[in-house]
């Protein structure tokens, strides 16, 4: 009975989730193997390791393999931080805490393509956006965001939309930490950092360890933001891996290539979460 | 307790949903069409009623998206006959390729629909041997747009047939950033619709080529060079700041604002630039060609946004029956009607040009058309060369191959590798997908 | 409790937190004000702070798109993608937080990975999938493609709830010989309903915003709002008043949907401070 009871309650999660996984995975592979473009259909001839020759050859890879995990780690760094002291800085009383916290999760509510077109003309534009106001105001010259910082930029973007992700998460989490142990810590007389050290952190560790592991999920796939705000340029200096596998599959539609891209995407993935586990895995038990 | 309540009521929910879809698909002709989302398209689905009155039995349901969405979904559902949708928004870059792959149901027209009056280049675009295969909806080409006040303040006078060297000149003098205006704008965003759509204007008119007559890439020599260094010379020292980002909305938005004072586009922004609902400047702007260098040809270029039909589709008649209704003199008559005629949808046909009601409101309909009459795909550069198109060619490697070339443009332009830096890379990545693409070998 | 503020009014705390909680969404602010704007006043140099609102932009968005249509399946595949992936994800997490076994972190990693491939590699053959299975332009097929790739974001975020229930107290209450079920709809669920809800929170919103497939995947019938904003992006022509307006439309069920749960939102977010 209880070694039944835990696969039972297990079981529609993991069938559901390999049947999803093991059908697209299949056919992925299969159209790695082949020479298959959209627009030279009936064409189906084995080429064996040709397309993922191809898409390592291009001289855009290693660049863009070294910026996704860039991206990557900027991000991820940026909402931890932030997260954990935003969480900590609205964890006590204090007035409209309710409002604040809902004005910190909403950029989460908003669509990313629109957040990509906000940032990239509203805010980003030297000229007639609002950050090129606010230097004017101190009177230096605008940042030419786009151009001249423009992976700065994307990771920009990308953290003010996740932040608010791990700010709940962390939230989240914070209300669970022990009044009572904290007090007694205080009245041993633990300063304000000693408490957070060897009491809030470790409490927060397991929340840490799932923000960094869904944001690195997500993050590796990024693509729309990039398209439509600096089409992975100037150069290929915003150019991440999953913009080169769209631009395969969905410019040259060559399905092939794109497939072998994917499966190097799935590669890339794998090595930064073995890395990142071993980083943070312990607070997942 | 929350989690049972929101269950039951989720539930509820989706088997309506469900009831819903299935009643909802079973009506005689509906006709789905993928649209872009530009102002004479949503134009046209204000106008469903309209047709769906003419023709009782069929309905009309609009899938709208942008550009690049738009593309990659219908080439998406045409290669892999998803049958998704009965009506496609495809440009005169897919025309030629879907029709020489069998993709596209021809377009029968009858004597009132006039198909003589639809403009050569145009047509010739969406034809193959002599059939049409999909309906011209609107044309445009490019040309200059500047700002007569600016220069005439400084004496002087904008040629009907620029030269590049005579528009250097004159971006040179009105050049004035101390006032906010930056003599010329011009795209730089990397994208084969984006930068390159111009760019590639700019090549044509020095002389140069995609592709040779075998299919080699051509982007290492000498009027590439010329062109390429011409662009970023002028941009660097009287463009824009953020230009290598800027495309054309971006462009429209400083030109409204008064920023720019020459700006070389699609003729479909002079609409826009001379609305003073959106435009600060819009009673001080005037027209004329796109510069030349070396040779006139390519040097304006040939769009167009067109309607078509899958081969696969089942509901062929009832989708002819508007293709030919929107494409037709008469609805350009109703948007004349309803809206004015400085709304009409143009660069289609010789009769709305030939308009006078048309010509009374439209101030660049003149520069328009001659600039579309100039544009020939099928000879549109010095150096005879093996594909067709003005500003793009039309094979379907030249995606990939334009925004690779597109994005080492927009770094040169922002300065961070050298133009010969830019040329080099670009050639690499032509040879690499026209090898792949069995073109060429190296 | 005698005063709100035991330790005194938190001067320092107050401003730090409003002031980085409106730096923070100035950039919303400025898309909200941009919804009432003409196009024209939209591009202004400068910024424009200050100006006569006006509705024309959310009424050109209703009378151009059929926003109910788009809200009402956005609504649908969102909320009913959340509670079935809440639904299948609930137990397993259950499982793997109090029934641990060696597998568990493997099981966790594996179901992480499945998210891996980036969806534009995929695009094809999912595009096949759906075809052959008749399921292009459906709701169904959406709700499926949403709670498939939930699902391993709930199973992370639900283990991590369900870790943080101290084994003392179950300890006790299995002690006094409660039945699984009764462990917990009286012990596990009300101490975890913080973290329950904002799983449900987080991955309504990641599905209410979700665009790959929801553009991809339908057509005429089963659009949602993210076919809505996409409508009006970057078409040729200023645009930016009409999608700020769409955005603001696309994000007011969300909100209006978030307001009212947030009493329950509330309540478990800061069920677990009391102990």
């Amino acid at each position: 009975m209880t070694r039944f009871l835990p696969r039972a309650l297990m079981a529609p999660a993991v069938t559901t989730l390999f049947l999803w996984m093991i059908v697209p995975l299949v056919m992925t592979i299969w159209f790695s193997l082949v020479h298959y473009n959209l627009m030279q259909p009936g064409d189906k001839t084995f080429v064996g390791i040709e397309n993922f020759h191809y898409f390592i050859t291009d001289p855009d890879f290693w660049p863009a393999v070294l910026q996704t995990l860039e991206l990557l780690g900027a991000v991820i760094v940026i909402t931890v931080v932030l997260g954990v002291a935003l969480a900590l800085l609205v964890n006590e009383p204090f007035p409209g805490q309710g409002i604040v916290r809902v004005l910190l999760i909403s950029p989460f509510f908003v669509m990313p393509t629109v957040n990509a077109l906000l940032w990239k003309h509203m805010m980003m534009n030297p000229i007639y956006g609002v950050l090129a106001h606010v230097w004017h105001f101190f009177g230096a010259t605008p940042v030419d965001w786009m151009t001249d910082l423009p992976l700065f930029s994307v990771i920009l973007m990308l953290s003010w939309q996740w932040l608010p992700f791990a700010c709940l998460i962390f939230i989240t989490s914070l209300q669970s930490l022990d009044r009572e142990q904290m007090e007694a810590a205080r009245m041993d007389g633990a300063n304000a950092l000693h408490q957070f050290w060897y009491l809030t952190l470790p409490h927060l560790g397991r929340s840490i360890a799932v923000v960094v592991m869904i944001e690195m999920i997500f993050l590796m796939s990024v693509f729309a933001e990039i398209f439509t705000t600096t089409g992975g340029g100037p150069g290929n200096e915003s150019t991440n891996l999953a913009f080169l596998i769209f631009k395969q599959a969905l410019m040259n539609f060559d399905v092939g290539v794109a497939s072998a891209g994917a499966l190097f995407a799935v590669v890339l993935a794998n090595i930064a979460a073995v890395f990142l586990i071993r980083m943070v895995g312990k607070n997942l038990d | 307790m929350t989690n049972k309540t929101s269950v039951k009521t989720s539930v509820v929910m989706a088997l309506g949903a469900l009831g819903v879809v299935a009643a909802t698909s079973s009506h005689a002709a509906d006709l789905v069409i993928a649209t872009v989302n530009n102002g004479h398209m949503i134009e046209m689905q204000k106008h469903t009623k309209d047709f769906e009155k003419a023709n009782p039995g069929i309905t009309l349901k609009w899938v709208t998206l942008e550009e690049g969405v738009l593309r990659q979904r219908v080439t998406t559902d045409i290669a892999t006959k998803g049958g998704q949708f009965d009506v496609m928004t495809i440009g005169l870059y897919e025309a030629p390729i879907w029709s020489k792959k069998g993709w596209l149901k021809e377009i029968k027209t009858d004597a009132a629909y006039d198909v003589d009056d639809l403009l050569p280049a145009i047509r010739s675009g969406l034809s193959l041997d002599g059939k049409l295969y999909a309906a011209p909806f609107y044309g445009e080409s490019s040309m200059t747009m500047y700002r007569d006040d600016l220069v005439k303040a400084k004496g002087l006078t904008m040629p009907a047939n620029p030269t590049w060297a005579q528009m250097a000149d004159i971006v040179s003098k009105i050049h004035d950033p101390a006032k906010g205006v930056y003599g010329l704008c011009l795209r730089g965003k990397p994208g084969w619709g984006d930068n390159m759509a111009f760019l590639t204007t700019m090549v044509n008119t020095y002389g140069g080529q995609w592709f040779d007559m075998s299919w080699k890439p051509q982007i290492d020599t000498k009027p590439w060079k010329d062109a390429i260094g011409q662009y970023v010379d002028l941009m660097k020292k009287y463009g824009p700041p953020g230009a290598s980002a800027n495309s054309f909305n971006e462009n429209l938005a400083l030109f409204n604002e008064g920023k720019c004072g020459v700006w070389i586009d699609a003729t479909i922004a002079a609409s826009f630039i001379s609305d003073p609902k959106q435009s600060k400047v819009a009673d001080k702007v005037a027209f004329t060609q796109a510069p030349q260098a070396v040779t006139p040809k390519g040097a304006n270029w040939l769009w167009s946004w067109n309607l078509a039909i899958p081969a696969s589709s089942q509901k062929a008649d009832a989708a002819q029956k508007f293709i030919t209704w929107a494409t037709s003199k008469e609805y350009v008559n109703l948007i004349a009607q309803s809206s004015g005629w400085h709304t009409v949808p143009t660069g289609t046909r010789k009769s709305t040009y030939a308009n006078p009601e048309f010509q009374k409101v439209a101030k660049f309909a003149v520069e328009e058309q001659k600039a579309i009459n100039s544009a020939n795909p099928n000879d549109s550069t010095l150096p005879k060369s093996p594909y067709v198109g003005v500003q793009y060619a039309a094979i379907p490697e030249f995606q990939a191959i334009g925004i690779a070339v597109g994005q080492q443009m927009s770094a040169a332009l922002s300065g961070k590798v050298t133009v010969d830096q830019a040329l080099k890379t670009s050639q690499t990545a032509a040879e690499r997908e026209m090898t792949k693409g069995g073109y060429f070998k190296k | 409790m005698s005063t709100p503020y035991p330790n005194g009014f938190p001067y320092v705390r107050t401003f730090f937190a409003w002031a980085i909680a409106l730096l923070l969404f100035f950039p919303l602010l400025w898309l909200g004000l941009t919804a009432f704007k003409t196009e024209m006043q939209a591009i202004a140099v400068p910024p424009q702070l200050f100006f006569t609102p006006t509705l024309s932009s959310f009424v050109e968005v209703q009378v151009r798109s059929d926003y109910l249509l788009y809200a009402k399946n956005s609504l649908i595949t969102s909320v009913v993608s959340t509670v079935l992936g809440l639904l299948i994800a609930a137990p397993a997490a259950y499982s793997m937080a109090f029934f641990r076994t060696k597998r568990t972190r493997d099981i966790l990693m594996w179901m992480l990975s499945t998210k891996m491939m980036p969806a534009v590699g995929a695009l094809v053959p999912v595009y096949v999938m759906a075809q052959t299975t008749g399921m292009l332009d459906s709701l169904t097929a959406l709700i499926i493609v949403f709670t498939l790739s939930n699902l391993p974001i709930m199973v992370w975020m639900l283990y991590s709830a369900f870790k943080e229930v101290p084994n003392d107290i179950l300890e006790a209450v299995r002690l006094d010989g409660a039945t699984v079920w009764d462990e917990f709809r009286h012990v596990i669920l009300p101490l975890t309903m913080g973290g329950i809800a904002s799983t449900g929170l987080l991955c309504l919103v990641l599905a209410w915003n979700e665009a790959f497939w929801s553009l991809n995947l339908t057509s005429a019938n089963a659009g949602t709002l993210a076919a809505l904003i996409a409508s009006y992006s970057s078409p040729e022509g200023l645009f930016w008043a009409k999608l700020s307006a769409a955005s603001l439309l696309a994000i007011a069920p969300i909100i209006v949907f978030g307001w009212f749960s947030q009493k329950q939102l509330v309540q478990g977010l800061t069920f677990g401070a009391v102990k």
